[in-house]
């Protein structure tokens, strides 16, 4: 399959980065995994039948949409936006969860769980299960709950049981480590449905493979379109799933440059943010080995943004290699920068992006009075509907008299 | 040979017995405690001292061990001051000790540092929860020019080619996980215990230790008749966390490894 040549060794490494590091219990179901995706990859049914939802059930393929106002608003370069956040459920997660769903149903698996940090993952989990009729359970981080309500409701609408994680951060991390706990005790009936291109091998490929369907979209699409490769793509980095989805299809076009954007949260002290890159050096967490942000005795350090979703200690592993490689660009945008962009975004071209993908955007806002002439894609995860709280607050000019 | 090849040399003598093996939370409730608490459990019994390192994100831990490290690390634990506790220890006891931890402090501390450091300090061996045998090749390198054990987990789920890597990697013993699962005291043993010793002893010779899931006398005994080890983890640190405040801790450790050792059984 040439179109996906850049593969991991055959244990997982990206370069460095990735393997499998995680309790001997799972590394025979890793393994099991491995095989059964290898082999779904391989059958033309297994593709034929994902394809099939991803159309008619999620609405691909998303639209490339050319924001003029926005662009106009800046005055520089031309910039498209990857509608991911018209997809069912309001994220590229969905993407995943589907080729994920079939692949646990080819393995017999009777239970599925998650983790999920701002939500979407959790949402598109529970959509799936319920749409195949397997019982689900998410984990979330309880101050994720708090700060998620919404999600949170839609998620047991959907069937699933949510359970909140009262331990470290209260967030994507805490969550992450109590799913891998049940998944331990539960391996034998029970796949682990994880929501980023994170974790032990295989779930980094796997998780790109089926999120890669967004970069091989904006590809064709921005060729169709405007007859050239675009100069520059911006995406958010939490895991890095929407940004490895994007970038993929695009990383044997050398003139292309990637931008991935991680959460700067509100300062650059340790436990304010979450940029990886900058703040963090490289150590295991998860099953896997990347950058991450950790103290100088190699605990894993709290992290903060005003995104859930880009609330994490560690990057996937494949972005790691990117960066050591300068394949890929990292940079991160303040809590402030991202309600900021999405607040531009909203006025100018009527759509309300999530805040995780609120910071792709401000980055590329950033860069585009500079970029004049330069074509730019942003991917737009996802859809602000679940954030509308966070954005009640950080805009009270906006809500005034609304209560009275 | 290290104290834990001794050890098990010495249990499959004259009277063989399996040996009992307690963890404990290396820095709960204060590093300060631990060579006491130590001391505690070798009067009562103990043979060997899994001393445990604190991470901030034990994916292999049950709730206990998980409130264990959160208020080890609070106490200020790193893995250093865990090295100098173990010299403590080891200056007034032979017992042998396990350093049982998660790879990213060790990572982080450095694995060549970290081998000639622990060997300073009078370890016999080491123990990575989340270290697969895959990845294991320098660290296996490391230790063993130190002269160290290197202890790696087998699991129900392990097949037999698994096992067998299981135990290449190994050495002083292989520690079998009782059931799937994570850490944590359990009213009644795995059914799966049984087959996994019988299966571990169709491809290595090496002593086998049984942990995750024994907090009893009764579990104890069963797995003794079994196994070559028995390990007990999360029952200790139970009692860390109940009567760290009170002038019983040491007597309470004492009594609950009595009671553990003398129910193993006597081959």
């Amino acid at each position: 399959m040439a179109s996906q040549a850049r593969q991991p060794d055959e244990r997982g490494h990206f370069g460095p980065y990735g393997g499998r590091f995680v309790p001997e219990v799972l590394m025979a179901p890793l393994e099991e995994l491995e095989r059964a995706y290898l082999e779904a990859r391989g059958d033309p049914e297994f593709q034929r039948e994902l394809d099939d939802l991803l159309r008619h059930y999620a609405g691909r393929p998303t639209p490339l949409y050319h924001a003029r106002r926005l662009s106009d608003a800046l005055g520089g370069a031309r910039i498209y936006l990857k509608r991911e956040d018209l997809l069912h459920t309001g994220a590229h997660k969905i993407n995943n969860c589907l080729g994920q769903i079939l692949l646990a149903r080819r393995m017999g698996k009777k239970r599925i769980i998650a983790e999920t940090g701002a939500g979407q993952h959790g949402v598109a989990t529970a959509t799936v299960a319920a749409l195949f009729g397997l019982e689900c359970t998410v984990y979330m981080g309880v101050e994720d709950m708090e700060r998620q309500r919404l999600n949170v409701f839609r998620m047991r609408l959907l069937g699933a049981k949510v359970v909140g994680v009262d331990a470290g951060s209260r967030t994507l991390k805490d969550a992450i480590s109590e799913a891998m706990r049940d998944w331990v005790t539960n391996v034998n009936d029970t796949h682990y449905l994880l929501g980023s291109a994170l974790g032990a091998h295989p779930y980094p490929m796997m998780v790109r493979d089926f999120q890669r369907v967004i970069g091989v979209e904006a590809r064709r699409q921005i060729l169709e379109r405007e007859g050239r490769l675009p100069d520059t793509i911006f995406a958010c980095v939490g895991g890095g799933s929407n940004a490895i989805g994007i970038f993929h299809a695009f990383l044997d076009d050398a003139d292309v440059g990637l931008v991935g954007v991680e959460a700067g949260g509100t300062d650059m002290a340790l436990g304010h943010h979450a940029a990886r890159f900058s703040g963090g050096a490289p150590g295991v967490l998860h099953g896997t080995y990347s950058y991450l942000l950790q103290d100088e005795d190699g605990q894993v350090a709290l992290t903060h943004s005003v995104s859930a979703g880009l609330d994490y200690a560690a990057v996937g592993p494949e972005h790691a290699l990117l960066h050591d490689i300068g394949r890929a660009e990292y940079t991160s945008c303040c809590d402030e920068e991202a309600l900021e962009a999405a607040r531009l975004l909203a006025q100018t071209e009527g759509i309300i992006p999530a805040l995780e993908s609120a910071h792709a955007v401000a980055e590329a806002v950033r860069r585009a009075p500079q970029d004049r002439d330069k074509l730019v894609i942003v991917n737009l995860s996802g859809r602000g509907d679940k954030d509308m709280d966070i954005y009640r607050e950080s805009f009270p000019e906006l809500d005034q008299g609304a209560e009275e | 040979m290290t104290r834990i090849g001794r050890l098990f040399e010495r249990l499959r003598g004259k009277e063989p017995r399996p040996a009992l093996i307690a963890y404990l939370t290396a820095g709960d409730p204060a590093l300060e405690r631990t060579p006491s608490l130590a001391a505690a459990l070798e009067r009562g019994g103990a043979d060997l001292i899994e001393l445990g390192v604190p991470f901030s994100d034990p994916v292999a831990d049950g709730p206990v061990i998980q409130r264990a490290s959160e208020r080890a690390l609070r106490a200020g634990t790193t893995l250093r001051g865990v090295l100098e506790t173990a010299q403590r220890i080891r200056q007034s006891s032979e017992i042998p000790i396990l350093l049982f931890t998660y790879l990213n402090p060790a990572l982080r501390y450095g694995i060549e540092a970290l081998a000639r450091d622990a060997a300073a300090a009078g370890i016999d061996g080491c123990l990575f929860t989340d270290l697969s045998v895959e990845e294991a090749g320098d660290y296996v390198a490391a230790m063993r020019s130190r002269g160290l054990d290197t202890v790696f987990l087998a699991a129900p789920t392990s097949p037999p080619e698994r096992l067998r890597l299981v135990a290449e990697h190994s050495s002083g013993f292989v520690y079998l996980v009782s059931r799937t699962g994570v850490t944590g005291e359990r009213d009644s043993l795995s059914s799966t215990v049984e087959p996994l010793v019988k299966a571990m002893r169709e491809v290595t010779d090496r002593p086998l230790a049984v942990g995750f899931g024994i907090s009893k006398p009764e579990h104890a005994a069963a797995v003794g008749a079994l196994a070559d080890g028995v390990v007990v983890g999360s029952a200790f640190v139970r009692l860390v966390e109940r009567y760290a405040g009170t002038g019983e801790l040491e007597r309470r450790l004492e009594t609950l490894a009595h009671e553990l050792a003398v129910a193993l059984p006597r081959k």
